[in-house]
């Protein structure tokens, strides 16, 4: 063997053992969720007792389906109201020239930098103001005022389509809004998928929001508080935690191993996480 | 085209720069949203240096950065390297590496906990089994280490990626040069490999450098204990705690207005950094 050799072979062993690091922890979550509570410091991987008694029990301790639905459908309008209101800014940013357009793209860049800490305390004053504290529409509403990570992504993308075509549509008599839907959009799917990915994974991974709004009505809130709640009621009931975190990870990972190119594409155009 | 970036607009101004100011207003009152708001100077300010769990959290915070951030990129970089070699079974590492980016950090969160648990954890019962006596993984000694690798191992993946894209349009020749001309594996990553992902780096460092300081997910159900309170608090905790539990809102607002200052510090710092070594030695 050449030195390039054991090269590969080292990298592969070290991969190995880190990849071993990395999902081991995930095959004990689904191994201890199987286990009756009587046996949940028996530290087999493969149980002794093989039960799926955890999982119905969840359900009538809490309103996880409830919960799932919340989260579900919080992260699906937030979906939305960012695919539309970043890939309308960036289509202005990519396809119309005017003055103080880079101005105002890096204006929208740096707020990249600011913490989602400082919006959220005016945020609050507002929201409870408008009497809609306890309620679901702080969380998915902010996504409906675009934002500087969606938009940047979604005009890198709409550059790479050529400007002749807008500009041939234009001299046509198609005005901006028929552009933007019949063409750029359909021609940016890629791009869009891998948006609405990350988009949803932020809403739906989304703890400290949800926390500030919807604290403690677990027919009403998402599923990362219900998680918090759960575990101030039922830590050290090992068995039922574990099923509770797994029936909250399957989901998206289901979701992740059949759209795994998305997935991957989606993180790594942010740069995030 | 105006209706097209009204939410933008409307965004910027209200949402990001509108709520700054008004977040830098707030902090000059006492607010607890019941009664009407008092001034109150920069009293907030001046008295956060005797509130002991915005100081405890200033102190957690920083460390966590600093041990977070170098060993993201470390660990990432090195990773992707391995990857880079396009070993057998290279699909199968990649959802290995990137299970834990996708999953919900409270979920995972409460995995770790089983695994830190202090009465037969998982990690305990090992080293009991093993003769060793058993550690608080989680009590304020090591809470922080514990968080950092539980953070680093959620954030592995991510980073893989962006350097394995970095590594990729790396060309070829250049190792074969190197190597030709005699360069040990040391010397082609410290002449080849590094230099030309300096700017991946530079742009993992910064954004890596502002996750850090905005960590809340997994601390929150890491280090949670009863009364609310947290064994290893950061600056998102405690403004959360001020604000959002306590309801004192000057309070919370004077901690975010200075969680932001130290965000846009660093990141200056950054670019001040970046331009320095950017220059031809």
């Amino acid at each position: 063997m050449t030195r390039d050799k054991w090269g590969d072979v080292l990298a592969f062993v070290a991969l190995t053992l880190g990849a071993v690091a990395m999902i081991g922890p995930f095959f004990w979550m689904i191994s201890t969720s199987l286990k009756p509570m009587a046996e949940q410091f028996d530290m087999r991987l493969i149980p002794a007792t093989l039960t799926t008694e955890n999982y119905p029990k969840l359900f009538t301790i809490m309103p996880f389906h409830l919960m799932i639905w919340n989260s579900f459908k919080i992260a699906g309008i937030s979906v939305i109201g960012q695919l539309l209101t970043c890939s309308m800014a960036a289509f202005i940013f990519a396809v119309v020239r005017f003055p103080g357009r880079n101005f105002l793209f890096v204006l929208l860049l740096l707020t990249l930098m600011v913490p989602g800490q400082i919006t959220a305390i005016p945020q609050f004053i507002i929201f409870k103001w408008l009497g809609l504290y306890g309620s679901q529409a702080p969380l998915y509403a902010p996504a409906f005022l675009g934002g500087a990570f969606g938009t940047f992504l979604m005009r890198q993308y709409f550059q790479t389509i050529p400007i002749e075509l807008a500009e041939a549509a234009r001299i046509d008599g198609a005005s901006l809004s028929r552009i933007f839907f019949t063409i750029y959009l359909p021609l940016s799917k890629p791009a869009l998928a891998a948006f609405a990915i990350f988009a949803f994974l932020f809403s739906w991974n989304d703890l400290f929001t949800a926390l500030i709004y919807l604290p403690s009505d677990p027919e009403k809130t998402t599923l990362t508080v219900g998680l918090a709640l759960f575990q101030s009621q039922y830590g050290g009931q090992w068995t039922l935690m574990m099923a509770a975190s797994l029936i909250s990870v399957a989901p998206i990972i289901i979701a992740f191993f059949l759209a795994q190119r998305h997935f991957v594409e989606g993180i790594s155009m942010s740069g995030f996480k | 085209m105006l209706a097209f970036l009204l939410p933008t607009l409307l965004g910027l101004i209200l949402g990001t720069f509108g709520s700054i100011f008004a977040t830098i207003g707030i902090s000059l009152t006492d607010w607890d949203l019941l009664t009407p708001a008092i001034p109150a100077g920069i009293s907030n300010y001046t008295d956060l240096p005797a509130d002991r769990l915005f100081m405890k959290s200033l102190v957690n915070t920083l460390a966590f950065s600093a041990l977070y951030v170098p060993l993201t990129i470390v660990v990432s970089l090195a990773v992707a390297m391995g990857m880079n070699r396009k070993l057998w079974g290279i699909g199968a590492f990649r959802v290995a590496y990137f299970l834990p980016t996708v999953s919900s950090p409270t979920a995972v969160g409460l995995l770790w906990t089983w695994i830190y648990a202090e009465d037969h954890g998982t990690l305990n019962a090992i080293i009991t089994a093993m003769g060793g006596n058993p550690v608080s993984w989680l009590g304020p000694k090591m809470a922080l280490y514990s968080v950092v690798a539980v953070n680093v191992w959620g954030a592995i993946g991510g980073g893989m990626i962006i350097f394995l894209a970095g590594l990729q349009a790396i060309p070829r020749d250049y190792y074969e040069v190197a190597k030709l001309d005699g360069a040990t594996a040391w010397q082609r990553l410290r002449y080849v490999t590094l230099p030309a992902l300096a700017p991946s780096i530079f742009f993992q460092a910064v954004l890596t450098t502002i996750n850090a300081f905005q960590a809340f997910d997994y601390i929150y159900i890491l280090t949670r204990i009863g009364n609310g309170n947290s064994t290893m608090p950061t600056l998102v905790f405690s403004i959360y705690r001020t604000g959002f539990r306590f309801f004192r809102m000057g309070d919370a607002a004077a901690q975010a207005v200075v969680l932001t200052a130290i965000i846009f510090v660093m990141t200056a710092v950054y670019f001040h950094l970046q331009k320095r070594w950017g220059e031809p030695a």
